[in-house]
């Protein structure tokens, strides 16, 4: 998907005619803050990844988005309409999959869509049998469709839940970890699927722990840690706000690090390899140094310094270099510097 | 709500809950039919004039029924409405459908008011069905005295069939409710019975006769009074009263905790 697509400006520059659009949004569960004043915004036609560790508050926030919790503080606005005020207008034209699908095991697949179909006066019911078999074939389920869901793997039961999010037209999807045990056949199936529905105007928001899958299938994203919202906007605006570095290989490390430092660089040494020395220069500018920084575009803004005159400056100085290139912190970098390292589960 | 009714009635355990409540009548009748004879005066009542008359053992049943049975297997559905839909998960999706959470509610109880019907006539029609099959069918003695021929006692059965029914309106309102405390269908069904039963023991208790005309069950085996000529409405209408009273209380109850209840299932 292109960032730069009409409708899917950043979201920072726009404050009305959000898709969802959240202020101070806040779940207290007694004395534990859940979700901590969230200020979401998802522009219309984007592919919004909501991305955080385990335990984050990314279902907590998706239940109120949805009206199933209510707000300890803090507004939802959907499609323009306060929530949950205005569910009935709001949710006919939201589908979504909260936490994992939930059927009656004792009916057949199609049974289910057909139930949950019924259940809203919102639907036509005679164009139920219809949206049902399409919705059922959009995710690859027709075969399996009059077995009871309790004989459905894990996957199948994933495919029945984006199915019936799929049953109506609809403005916004809300998929919670829509390619949990799905097998990798499925997981890109549903990435097809996103940007297929992406391309005729639905705004999809899409929760996961798997960054490579917001990398692949989404233009926006947010990063949820400990309840905050840690960090959102366009993926090239999240990758640009992390730092970058230049990675060096010569065997003239001694002169290489006079240079960099005289660019107000810092410089790390790296390992030792045939070839020579390889130094990291610059996560940052060094403290108290001008606010340059390294920029792989060919184009600097103000205050920055381009790769190629570091290197130009590195030659005129005599260091031989026999590698240098330009590292860009990695969505993954960037993720685990919001949310910290290691397997703890936030709190 | 069509669909409410067909996930309720398509379900095994619905006809589970039916099939051993038409095993009562079948299970009387069988003994009966096995035995020498019933010695007068012994037993349920009713229960000696079976071998006269196969439609005792609809009237036998319904009586034996009423004190667990029923409210067993009615507990067992209204306990399940709301807890059953949070604990499968599907309550979420019925939610975001979006079903509105006081039209859901209004549907759930529709549904369990229609299992209250079903249940009652499920024990006279069995009981009417194996009676006249195990035994000679003839006209019934009313309590009054009064003798009537079997299409009437036919309609009286129904009368008393919709007794119960209207008996176990006011169960099923407090099952509703409690199932809106839990996503655990089992407590709440277990919930629901033990109030049945506690409110027939403490209908028993003398020292309590104050609390009497208000516990749910204290009319629940009034409905002889469908066997008298001319049928005697007055149990019949403080029952329906009492009855409306309970679901309107519980009713409230169940609206106020489930519109606001967050769902986390």
């Amino acid at each position: 998907m292109n960032p730069d697509a009409p409708g899917a400006q950043s979201a920072s520059s726009v404050s009305y005619g959000l898709t969802i659009e959240t202020h101070g949004l806040t779940k207290r569960f007694g004395r534990q803050v859940a979700v901590d004043g969230v200020d979401l915004a998802v522009p219309p036609g984007s592919v919004f990844g909501f991305l955080g560790p385990n335990g984050s508050g990314k279902t907590t926030t998706i239940r109120m988005l949805l009206g199933l919790a209510s707000a300890s503080a803090g507004t939802v606005n959907l499609l323009g309409m306060e929530m949950p005020g205005r569910f009935h207008e709001v949710l006919p034209r939201v589908g979504a999959l909260v936490e994992g699908p939930a059927f009656y095991p004792f009916l057949s697949g199609v049974a289910n869509l057909h139930r949950l179909d019924a259940a809203t006066r919102h639907t036509v019911p005679a164009t139920r049998r219809a949206r049902v078999d399409r919705a059922l074939d959009q995710v690859g389920l027709a075969h399996a469709a009059n077995k009871r869901v309790h004989a459905y793997s894990l996957g199948m039961k994933q495919r029945l839940g984006i199915a019936n999010a799929l049953l109506s037209h609809r403005d916004l999807l809300v998929l919670d970890e829509p390619t949990n045990g799905l097998d990798p056949q499925g997981t890109r199936e549903v990435r097809h699927l996103v940007r297929s529905l992406a391309q005729n105007g639905t705004t999809v928001f899409v929760s996961s722990h798997l960054l490579a899958e917001v990398d692949q299938m989404c233009t926006h994203a947010a990063i949820m840690s400990a309840g905050k919202l840690a960090a959102q906007g366009s993926l090239a605006e999240l990758r640009r706000a992390g730092s970058a570095r230049a990675r060096l290989l010569t065997p003239d490390a001694a002169q290489a690090r006079k240079v960099l430092a005289g660019l107000g660089l810092n410089c790390e040494t790296g390992d030792v390899q045939p070839g020579g020395e390889t130094l990291l220069a610059a996560l940052a500018p060094a403290a108290g140094a001008s606010s340059a920084r390294i920029d792989g575009s060919p184009t600097a803004r103000s205050g920055e310094i381009l790769a190629e005159d570091i290197v130009a400056q590195l030659v005129a100085a005599g260091v031989r270099v026999r590698g240098f290139a330009v590292e860009r912190e990695s969505l993954e970098d960037r993720f685990v510097a919001l949310t910290g390292e290691g397997f703890d589960v936030a709190q | 709500m069509q669909s409410e009714l067909k996930v309720l009635f398509g379900r095994r355990r619905t006809w589970a809950l039916l099939l051993a409540l038409a095993a009562i009548p079948i299970l009387i009748a069988v003994a009966v039919r096995l035995s020498s004879g019933v010695p007068s005066g012994r037993g349920p009542a009713f229960l000696d004039r079976i071998t006269q008359n196969g439609l005792f053992v609809a009237f036998t049943a319904m009586l034996v029924s009423v004190p667990l049975f029923l409210p067993l297997t009615v507990g067992v559905v209204a306990g399940d409405t709301i807890a059953g839909e949070a604990s499968m998960g599907t309550l979420r999706y019925l939610l975001v459908a979006p079903a509105g959470r006081v039209r859901l509610l209004l549907v759930k109880y529709a549904a369990a008011l229609a299992f209250c019907v079903v249940a009652p006539l499920t024990v006279a029609l069995a009981g009417a069905a194996i009676g006249a099959a195990l035994f000679p069918v003839g006209p019934v003695t009313l309590l009054s005295g009064d003798v009537i021929q079997p299409p009437e006692a036919a309609v009286r059965m129904l009368l008393i069939a919709a007794y119960m029914a209207v008996s176990l309106a006011g169960l099923s309102a407090i099952g509703l409710f409690l199932s809106t405390l839990t996503v655990v269908p089992v407590g709440a069904m277990a919930a629901t019975v033990v109030i049945s039963v506690v409110s027939q023991i403490a209908d028993q208790l003398p020292q309590l006769e104050w609390l009497h005309p208000w516990l749910f069950s204290h009319y629940w085996l009034g409905f002889g009074d469908m066997l008298r000529q001319p049928v005697l409405w007055d149990s019949f209408g403080s029952n329906a009263l009492l009855q409306a009273g309970y679901i309107a209380v519980f009713g409230a109850l169940a609206y106020a905790r489930f519109t606001t209840k967050d769902v986390l299932s």
